[in-house]
């Protein structure tokens, strides 16, 4: 059986439904893109122009619901099937867009550069329980307006995983775009094939940027997934209580779904979220607090309700070094998340708020991942019954080692962590240098990056995607891209 | 009790009914204006940060005291500019261009309010242009710069900048603060102070007006 946490009924999930329906109606939300209040005033809201303000009706909503995608699927960069997004399946991928990396010899943080970057691709791309890669970096070698295509031109080069990314402005959602077709060979294709998924953020409460609008629409007209990633803030800017934090995330996330769904009906949508309870000692947003994962397990249940494939921003942590609350927070995420059922769950490598990335945590998350993958297999049995004959055995051979039931499940029963994870006998570990977490995570990235093998992705398509980026870096003053970025 | 003390004592409770009163009290009893500001409302709010500070009480407790603050301040502020008494000083706070995260700025604005400065808040989004502007036009003593991105930081640097060519130059300070941002590149781009977050923006700001 497939173990799953529950924290609402449908009965609380109805009311929290039928209130967000009610203050899209007569709340209504401020839209700040004139095509999409157009767009909605053609669909029967009522719109107030000079306000930038929409009243959305429940036919409208009704309407939006009816054409969400119930699953989807993402394929890697060679177009192999790697994520289907439906019911309990769960993903995971690393937390996208921090401002810093965690340096492991200074334990210091820093502005991340191209070459920081190309590390974490190669690293991203071994790491086996992390399904996708996210544009996690933003390089600060390159001017501010490339970087968010920077990222994921080199994503795309070097790791072969499906994109988690997102778009800073609206003009660079034109050759996120076009790197993505390039590697797919059409428009066409890349709609078949879903190579990357968007971010794209309301602001709490109520409110859509024309940024963040103008990506929800463009990737409708292109059929590129998007995950809405709507963040309440309990006590700040949405009620103190999970309950009324959860009214203000539906409301947002339905907003969503009617400003996507009417531009393109059936364009792939994941229910997602990045909410947090506001620290009102620290004035912080923790990720790690367990309120936090409770709300993101609670709205993915919302998200279930509907039918609708589901995100968070969950296993991750607040601590600022590889330190035991890094591991606490992010294991009990990761735990919550895929109990829950989140269909593709945001966090690992992640520190400090969502703002610090390290490649010896992602190492470790990836191990973390690996139980819990293991974990939601569930108890079953496999040739359990009748018990007699194994036991028998045992009694006459003394144990069970080599067993042909032991060898043949051996593998499929036990996780295996890899070295990152302790499990030696005192007297052996000393003897093997007494290391640290920090220390063996640390061994494993020189050693994942030694044995980085490079991306099937054809010669010529490389040449293509460096071809595009190039001419963009150009059009922002920059004429050769930065050493190292092959 | 002293009624210096007592104002002090119902702002830190968050009393801005009583507050109100008590000013008026203290006005009609025609201890200096100055005295009440520094001696009641002022002295009951430097008592909240610190035990915000040392995390005694929470964000809403700093909060309805410094609500409490501007009741009495209402009372208080045409009594302050009849003296003459320069007020606490001019802030004008905004997100820079490209960047659209307020939550922080609002909350350092808030505070800084309760610290009892004036705030005019342009908003998210801000041209270097529109900040230095506002400051002249509002004859701010600070801009208060934030920015959330990798991405928008260099604004600030354009801020800077553009305030260094100016006559005005040196007169204008200018505060930074945002996830990104650093003291080192506070120090980088040439801007006055930078504060980590709204209690540190109050103490920042104190000091480069001489408080
Ligand atoms: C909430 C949030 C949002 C909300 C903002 C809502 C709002 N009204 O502000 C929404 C959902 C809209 C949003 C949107 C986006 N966001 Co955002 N967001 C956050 C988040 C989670 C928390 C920020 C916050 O409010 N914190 C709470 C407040 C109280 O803290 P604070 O802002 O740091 O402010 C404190 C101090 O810094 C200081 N301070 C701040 N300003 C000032 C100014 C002065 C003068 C002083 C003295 C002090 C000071 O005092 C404050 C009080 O303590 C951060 C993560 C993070 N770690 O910061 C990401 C984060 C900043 N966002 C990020 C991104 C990528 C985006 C988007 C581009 C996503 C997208 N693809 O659409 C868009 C931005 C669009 C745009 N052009 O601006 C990235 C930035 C990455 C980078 N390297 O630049 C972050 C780090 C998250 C992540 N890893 O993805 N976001």
């Amino acid at each position: 059986m497939r173990p799953t946490v529950k924290f609402l009924n449908n009965e609380l999930i109805e009311k929290i439904i039928s209130e967000a329906r009610e203050l899209l109606c007569v709340l209504g939300a401020e839209i700040h893109n004139d095509t999409i209040l157009s767009m909605l005033a053609d669909h029967g809201a009522k719109i107030n122009c000079g306000k930038k303000h929409a009243f959305f009706t429940q036919d409208i909503i009704d309407k939006s619901l009816s054409t969400v995608p119930h699953s989807f699927k993402l394929y890697d960069v060679l177009g192999n099937e790697t994520h289907h997004f439906h019911d309990y399946n769960v993903h995971f991928t690393p937390g996208s867009a921090a401002i810093t990396i965690l340096d492991y010899k200074t334990q210091k943080i820093a502005k991340p550069s191209t070459i920081d970057y190309v590390n974490y691709a190669k690293v991203i791309n071994q790491l086996t329980n992390i399904a996708s890669q996210s544009t996690a970096l933003i390089p600060a070698d390159v001017p501010e307006n490339i970087s968010d295509s920077y990222r994921l031109y080199l994503s795309l080069m070097l790791c072969e995983k499906p994109v988690v990314t997102g778009a800073f402005t609206i003009e660079a959602f034109a050759i996120m775009k076009e790197l993505q077709i390039a590697v797919r060979g059409s428009e066409k294709a890349l709609a078949e094939k879903p190579l990357a998924i968007f971010s794209c953020c309301p602001t709490s409460p109520l409110k859509w940027s024309d940024v963040t609008s103008q990506n929800v629409i463009d990737c409708a007209r292109h059929s590129i997934p998007v995950e809405f990633i709507s963040m309440p803030l309990s006590g700040f800017m949405a009620p103190v209580t999970l309950v009324g934090t959860l009214i203000s995330h539906t409301a947002e996330t339905l907003s969503g779904i009617v400003i996507s769904q009417l531009s393109h009906p059936g364009t792939p949508v994941l229910y997602g979220g990045s909410p947090a309870i506001f620290d009102m000692r620290y004035e912080t947003t923790p990720m790690g607090a367990i309120e936090t994962m409770m709300i993101d397990c609670a709205y993915n249940e919302i998200g279930k309700y509907f039918g609708f494939p589901t995100q968070g921003y969950i296993s991750l942590s607040d601590a600022k070094l590889l330190d035991a609350q890094a591991g606490c927070e992010s294991s009990m995420g990761a735990m919550l998340a895929a109990l829950a059922g989140i269909n593709n769950i945001s966090g690992p490598g992640m520190l400090d708020f969502e703002s610090c990335q390290s490649l010896e945590k992602l190492v470790l998350d990836n191990e973390i991942c690996g139980m819990v993958l293991r974990m939601i297999k569930g108890i079953e049995s496999r040739e359990d019954f009748p018990a007699l004959p194994l036991f028998e055995e045992l009694l006459k051979e003394k144990h069970l080692l080599i067993a042909k039931h032991t060898r043949k499940f051996l593998r499929t029963e036990h996780y295996f962590p890899g070295t990152v994870i302790d499990r030696a006998n005192r007297a052996r570990w000393e003897s093997e240098g007494a290391t640290t977490l920090w220390e063996r995570a640390h061994q494993n990235v020189l050693r994942l990056l030694k044995q980085y093998t490079p991306s099937a992705l054809p010669d010529s398509v490389k040449k293509d995607l460096t071809d595009l980026m190039q001419q963009e870096a150009r059009r922002y003053g920059m004429n050769t891209l930065p050493e190292g970025c092959l | 009790m002293n009624i210096l003390t007592q104002i002090s004592e119902n702002l830190q409770k968050g009393n801005d009914e009583l507050v109100e009163a008590l000013t008026q009290e203290a006005i009609a009893k025609n201890l200096p204006p100055k005295d009440i500001l520094d001696h009641g409302l002022i002295a009951g709010m430097n008592i909240i940060s610190d035990q915000f500070k040392a995390h005694e009480i929470f964000l809403p407790d700093v909060l309805l005291a410094a609500k409490a603050m501007y009741a009495g301040m209402n009372v208080l502020k045409p009594l302050l500019i009849k003296d003459k008494i320069p007020s606490r000083g001019k802030v004008v706070m905004g997100t820079v261009q490209g960047d659209l995260h307020d939550i922080g700025k609002n909350l350092v604005s808030i505070m800084l309010q309760g610290a009892g400065y004036e705030i005019i808040d342009l908003g998210n989004d801000v041209s270097p242009e529109q900040f230095i502007e506002a400051a002249k036009t509002e004859n701010a003593n600070i801009i208060g710069m934030s920015a959330l991105l990798t991405t928008t930081m260099p604004v600030m640097k354009k801020v800077v900048a553009l305030l260094k060519e100016q006559a005005s130059a040196g007169a204008i300070k200018t505060v930074v603060g945002g996830a990104p941002v650093n003291r080192e590149f506070a120090q980088e781009i040439g801007a006055d102070a930078y504060g980590f977050d709204a209690a540190n923006a109050v103490e920042i700001v104190n000091k480069l007006s001489g408080h």
